[in-house]
């Protein structure tokens, strides 16, 4: 059975910061198919066309019928463990640090052969759920869990090491004036988190929630304002060695496209907030995040990017916003790229139109900020990379999957 | 449309081996692979007093050669050789190398063939050819807790020892007569006698795979000659004759876990084509990178059924002056692992038995000596098996 997670001492500051070390990430270009499943949390295999085979290790011919169609499909995560070693020495010096390290063959029902890492509790012999998780390195591997849920399994840690659970973090919520800054803040109390720093820029200045805010369990009010690039350097000057999750919330909402709007002055504000505020908040914090990701149980773990899932597909009834939002997904995956070498993911967290004032004219559905709050912790406790939330935001993934083309026409009819 | 019946396969007739060459291991070494490959060309032409344009035939197997591959080695050597194959089988090359080579000697495509099998070890190149050792394994095995073979043959032992009763001292006695007939052999790296209670009380590295189920990765090489048996007499060469050999790869995909090799596919074919049956062979050279794969070898080729290799080890002694002498080196448990040349070792060493040319204890009276390869852990298991009957020249 997995032992819960106890609050860490508080760290010696004398004591030396373990430096992150990666597991060999490098895959074929055929298994990153494997990547796209794990990076949302869906269990895929390949799947031959022709003869309808299930295939792993991922291949580029069936090796049932020499098939070249094997496209990526969502097959069933259920197997056997069929048997298990424990390794104790390894070549590797990422698991040379985390030895024993429980790996073992499971048997799919589907058919194919799985070497994966073990959960805690599973048993050699008993029934198992395969999950795709993303490794440190950020490559996908299977891990074998329980078949039914056991006592604190999510604090197994082989699981932690591809999770960013924020329980015992220290969590940084870079805008607490709007309602999405204050029902993360909510979410990441009730989930454990040890601190949950709000940002708040102008302080002096009221707002609604301030005091239900502050009641928070764990919550720190602090000054923050992401426009303004020495208020950034300042705070994490005095914090940012102590933030394991960075959740960026600043907003700029504005509708409108390019040519209703006279000049610039909206679209630099957009850009100021929310694509100059990213790059605030990552180059005053990043450093310290990829520094701290092996850092004990509550190393560095997340950054966390809120965006408009019309940064994949302009909508021009928001499309100077929306363009904006398609700045911070790319500047996104720039910053994905610079904080895997300390094994820090960033999670983009994708939207539609949400239940607050600035979409006041959009018709339902629309996501409440309590929903996209509770998708972001739980997409953080899986190690998810991607997350579609709400029914908007995973209808345009839907339909840019399927016909690109289609969804811009049809986003430009309203 | 009929595929046609399995035609006869032809002896190997007058082909034989000869010229059996170690270039002495060492644990590391500073040299290239392509140095081991010259030392060990040069022990050939010594032993035979053949000069370097005489060989018309190479057969190499390296891991540690790359870039190059045997054609840039030719150029590196100074061979020209009108017949040339690459054979990156690891524990397999040897026996595959032997009846390739054997083939293009009978038919005339090459008259005087050296194979030869070589690897250097660099301090980090064990590691290095572990995480890029084929796409499945850099795929889909090294990121699962980094173990190299040790982890993949930890999952194979204890699903046979799950499934037929071995037990860690069935495994202990095979490496204990190994190292026993080790003791003998000047070129073995392991010097020390092994006892049960030793193996039983090393460290863990992989459950079930303790230390001394792991073989010591090194640097060296072997080689051997394979020409007809007159050019041989003329050259002076004492040389052993092949009587049948068998290769396969991929064989039995679905088995869950490995529990048997290709022997077991062609075993019938391979007594058959020799003409003997198993109790008449003197000493056995199986691949021994794990013991659980020596014993799965004992099974597959007919010195006892599936499920019995751990009573067959058990009522046998396995020391070269037993009644089953196996691994008269020490095998690479012992002799150490030399890279691709860890699949010539039992080869090379069966043609100097046979040849009254042993290092070590020889084996008495030996006439008839089996071979086997083993290799290539491309996934969950090893994909090639080989095996080969050698005679003692009458």
């Amino acid at each position: 059975m997995s032992k819960p997670l106890i609050r860490p001492k508080r760290k010696n500051p004398l004591e030396r910061t373990r430096l992150p070390l990666l597991p060999h990430g490098q895959r074929s270009r055929t298994a990153h198919g494997l990547t796209l499943a794990a990076a949302q949390g869906r269990f895929a295999l390949q799947v031959c066309d022709e003869c309808s085979k299930t295939i792993y290790p991922p291949r580029d011919a069936c090796p049932f019928c020499l098939g070249a169609q094997l496209p990526f499909k969502d097959v069933s995560p259920g197997g056997r463990l069929v048997v298990e070693t424990t390794v104790r020495i390894s070549t590797d010096p990422y698991f040379r640090e985390r030895t024993p390290w429980r790996v073992g063959t499971v048997q799919l029902d589907s058919g194919p052969l799985v070497i994966a890492h073990l959960h805690g509790d599973t048993k050699e012999g008993e029934r198992v759920t395969l999950s795709l998780k993303l490794d440190k390195s950020g490559a996908a591997v299977m891990v074998a869990m329980p078949a039914l849920e056991t006592p604190s399994m999510e604090a197994d840690p082989i699981l932690r090491e591809m999770t960013c659970d924020p329980q015992f973090r220290r969590v940084l919520i870079t805008d607490g004036r709007s309602s999405v800054g204050q029902a993360m803040a909510k979410a990441f109390s009730e989930a454990g988190a040890s601190i949950v720093f709000v940002g708040i820029a102008h302080p002096w200045k009221p707002f609604a929630g301030m005091d239900s805010l502050a009641k928070l369990a764990g919550v720190e009010i602090v000054p923050l304002d992401v426009t303004d690039s020495q208020s950034v350097a300042d705070l994490a000057a005095q914090n940012g060695g102590r933030i394991d999750i960075l959740v960026n919330t600043a907003e700029h909402v504005r509708s409108g496209g390019i040519l209703g709007r006279a000049g610039l002055t909206e679209a630099r504000d957009e850009m100021d907030v929310r694509y100059f505020g990213l790059m605030r908040l990552a180059q005053s914090f990043g450093p310290a995040l990829r520094f701290r990701g092996a850092d004990g149980q509550s190393s560095a773990t997340a950054f966390v990017n809120l965006l408009s899932v019309h940064a994949l597909m302009n909508w021009p009834a928001f499309g100077a916003h929306s363009a904006a939002e398609a700045a911070c997904l790319s500047a996104a995956q720039c910053l994905r790229a610079e904080l895997r070498p300390g094994g820090v993911k960033v999670l983009n967290a994708f939207f539609g139109p949400l239940e607050t004032e600035w979409f006041q004219t959009v018709p339902p559905p629309k996501l409440a900020p309590s929903a996209l709050a509770k998708a972001v912790v739980t997409a953080l406790k899986q190690g998810l990379e991607d997350v579609f939330v709400g029914d908007i935001a995973n209808d345009i993934r839907e339909r840019l999957a399927a016909n690109p083309k289609a969804l811009e026409r049809e986003l430009a009819e309203g | 449309m009929a595929i046609p019946a399995r035609s006869i396969r032809k002896s190997y007739d007058t082909v034989v081996a000869c010229a059996p060459v170690t270039v002495p291991y060492t644990r590391f070494s500073p040299e290239s692979a392509a140095w081991w490959i010259g030392r060990a060309l040069h022990g050939l032409l010594r032993q035979s007093g053949l000069q370097i344009k005489d060989l018309d035939g190479f057969a190499l197997s390296s891991f540690t050669a790359g870039p190059d591959t045997a054609i840039g080695l030719t150029q590196h050597l100074g061979l020209c050789p009108r017949w040339l194959d690459h054979i990156p089988l690891g524990g397999a090359s040897a026996v595959v190398a032997l009846r390739r080579a054997a083939r293009a000697v009978q038919a005339g495509d090459a008259d005087i063939v050296a194979c030869v099998a070589a690897d250097t070890n660099h301090v980090d190149s064990f590691r290095k050819t572990l995480s890029t050792f084929s796409r499945f394994a850099q795929d889909a095995v090294y990121p699962y807790g980094s173990g190299g073979p040790n982890a993949s043959f930890a999952l194979i032992t204890k699903n046979y020892m799950n499934m037929f009763g071995a037990t860690r001292e069935d495994f202990g006695k095979i490496c204990v007569a190994q190292r026993d007939n080790a003791l003998g052999h000047p070129l073995a790296l392991m010097k020390q006698k092994l006892t049960l209670d030793a193996y039983l009380a090393a460290r863990p590295i992989a459950d079930p795979i303790h230390l001394f189920d792991c073989v010591m990765p090194c640097a060296g090489a072997e080689a051997f000659l394979v020409c007809h048996e007159d050019t041989a007499r003329s050259l002076g060469l004492k040389t052993v004759r092949i009587l049948s050999t068998i290769e396969r790869h991929n064989a039995f995909p679905d088995d869950p876990v490995q529990i048997r090799g290709g022997w077991a596919m062609d075993a019938d074919d391979l007594w058959a084509m020799a003409g003997v049956t198993a109790d008449a062979v003197d000493f056995v050279e199986t691949y021994d990178d794990y013991p659980v794969i020596s014993m799965m070898q004992f099974e597959d080729l007919g010195f006892c059924k599936k499920g019995e290799g751990p009573d067959f080890v058990r009522s046998h002694s396995l020391t070269n002056d037993g009644s089953f002498p196996h691994n008269t080196s020490g095998g690479q448990l012992s002799v150490g692992q030399a890279g691709a040349a860890g699949g010539f070792l039992g080869l090379v060493e069966a043609i100097r038995h046979l040849t009254d040319t042993a290092l070590g204890t020889p084996v008495p009276h030996a006439k008839l000596g089996l071979v086997s390869g083993f290799g290539m852990i491309n996934y969950d298991r090893g994909l090639s098996s080989c095996a080969a009957i050698l005679a003692r020249a009458s």
